[in-house]
């Protein structure tokens, strides 16, 4: 008879998960954010390389189309804000195929929301208030508030704006890294990737919110450029105890630059020999028609729960992992 | 030999890495939410028995290696290599000092240890986890000394030197972890 039918999570963490999913509703109630729901199968797919998804055939005789688990409720809740909704929030799974390890499983509880009229600024505070309810009895630190740059920089000595070839491999090699060499050559995102997941984020927020902004602009995703530093973009991301919790931007409106931003994911897509996705239409059709100027972010809720309960394994906060699932 | 992956790197996996055959100790798949997936993994190198820790772009693969652990006997000691028999086919290995290592303060004749090897030849020796073996030399215990409690040290007939009670003579058989070197208990001939 088969034994892992059982939870791998405690009936405590129901609870747990009940209660937070409880406070984060009456949080956002409290601000006049309208909780929405946007489909978790699309016929479109978010084009981000480093991002791979789960795919299915949805029939329809005589008629087959493939739709995609969404690997975030981005693009739909940009619809949403270009169709007037207002500020709204949203809790719902994502779905990423291949990433699972202590802080993955490739279905997982996201709470992505977005406030009109917000700069980067505005969100951090709300953010900062948001992670203060739901940790006020953890006795967190005062929040800290860094640049990519500056952290960067007082973690390793390097620059990430000015990628220096010579000086990062000197780095790596004298931090007992030397395959870094090996793996991130002339490429440097990926070096800014290996060094901050290495050398940065486990120090980050050390018992306390740290929120990192100003992104690399090759790190831009779905922000808008620093219109002040154009080598950098107006993205924030989260940590508490080292782990990676959120990701927010002031969001890009301009329709033409998100479609050149398309292009070029899915040329690197092709370079990989990744599978090809077609750019979302609707998406552009939205930007287009006008997206409010937002802010907006997306916290993984399950990491959340993880650093809530002390847990060391994402699969401590789930029901079933994708293993038992 | 398979290739393995980086998802299939799980603990105790042998794999070829830098041309020495080494062991998954821990993997830990590590991503940016925006950004390259890597895995961080501890390996120990079998050679050396060295950890190390090495990343890689998740994906990445790894030769296996041949290594297996395989039961035998102790034969005995010529000088210069310690001779190991398989005792179902009575093949014989052998393996010098630098091979079999701290082990050989343990290996007493005909006793069983597992023997790792790596494309058929001998890459370590592991002592059985419990060993029974005779006191060489040991102080008398003073009788009624109840001071210290840390015990006395005795040479076993193997060469390791152990912490034993004052209460255990030479000649006397004990019992010992050979992970901790700790006594524990006498054995009753």
């Amino acid at each position: 008879m088969q034994t892992d039918w059982q939870p791998t999570c405690s009936v405590d963490l129901l609870h747990l998960r009940a209660r937070v999913l409880g406070q984060i509703r009456g949080f956002f109630a409290g601000r006049g954010v309208l909780e929405v729901e946007t489909p978790l199968l699309g016929q479109g797919i978010g084009t981000d390389p480093q991002l791979a998804f789960f795919s299915t055939r949805y029939e329809s005789p005589p008629n087959q189309h493939t739709l995609f688990l969404q690997t975030s409720p981005e693009f739909a809740m940009k619809r949403l804000l270009a169709a007037g909704s207002g500020s709204i929030y949203q809790i719902c799974k994502a779905f990423r195929n291949g990433e699972s390890g202590r802080f993955h499983n490739p279905e997982f509880t996201l709470l992505e929301w977005y406030r009109l009229d917000f700069g980067l600024p505005q969100l951090m505070a709300e953010v900062d208030d948001l992670i203060s309810l739901l940790f006020a009895d953890y006795g967190l630190q005062a929040t800290q508030r860094l640049s990519y740059q500056d952290v960067f920089r007082k973690h390793t000595g390097l620059d990430p704006l000015v990628f220096s070839y010579p000086e990062y491999c000197a780095y790596a090699v004298a931090e007992g890294l030397p395959e870094a060499v090996a793996i991130c050559a002339g490429d440097a995102v990926l070096w800014q990737d290996f060094l901050f997941s290495h050398k940065v984020q486990p120090y980050l927020g050390d018992n306390a919110l740290c929120m990192v902004y100003g992104y690399p602009a090759c790190q831009s995703s779905l922000a808008r450029i620093s219109p002040e530093n154009p080598r950098v973009a107006e993205r924030v991301e989260l940590f508490i105890k080292g782990v990676e919790l959120g990701n927010g931007y002031y969001e890009l409106t301009d329709a033409a630059e998100q479609a050149r931003r398309f292009n070029d994911e899915l040329s690197i897509r092709q370079q990989r020999n990744q599978p090809a996705v077609a750019k979302d239409g609707r998406l552009l059709a939205a930007l287009s028609a006008g997206l409010p100027d937002c802010s907006g972010i997306a916290i993984g809720l399950d990491r959340l729960l993880m650093l809530l309960s002390a847990s060391a394994s994402i699969t401590d906060v789930l029901s079933f992992p994708i293993h038992r699932a | 030999m398979a290739v393995y992956s980086t998802n299939e790197f799980k603990s105790g996996l042998k794999v070829m890495l830098d041309n020495d055959p080494c062991a998954i100790i821990e993997n830990e798949f590590v991503k940016p939410g925006k950004g390259q997936a890597f895995n961080r993994v501890k390996i120990r190198n079998l050679k050396t028995g060295r950890v190390i820790e090495r990343t890689f772009k998740s994906g990445e693969s790894l030769e296996g290696a041949d290594v297996v652990d395989v039961e035998m006997q102790y034969l005995y000691n010529d000088g210069e290599f310690r001779h190991f028999m398989v005792q179902d086919t009575f093949e014989q290995y052998q393996a010098d000092s630098k091979i079999v290592g701290d082990a050989s303060q343990w290996l007493k004749d005909q006793d069983s240890c597992t023997v790792t090897l790596w494309n058929d030849s001998p890459l370590a020796v592991t002592p059985a986890n419990f060993v029974e073996l005779a006191i060489v030399e040991t102080d008398p215990g003073v009788r009624g000394d109840t001071s210290g409690g840390g015990g006395k040290p005795a040479k076993l007939e193997t060469g390791a030197v152990v912490r034993v009670p004052l209460f255990v003579q030479t000649g006397e058989v004990i019992k010992v972890d050979t992970r901790t070197s700790e006594y524990i208990s006498r054995v009753k001939e």
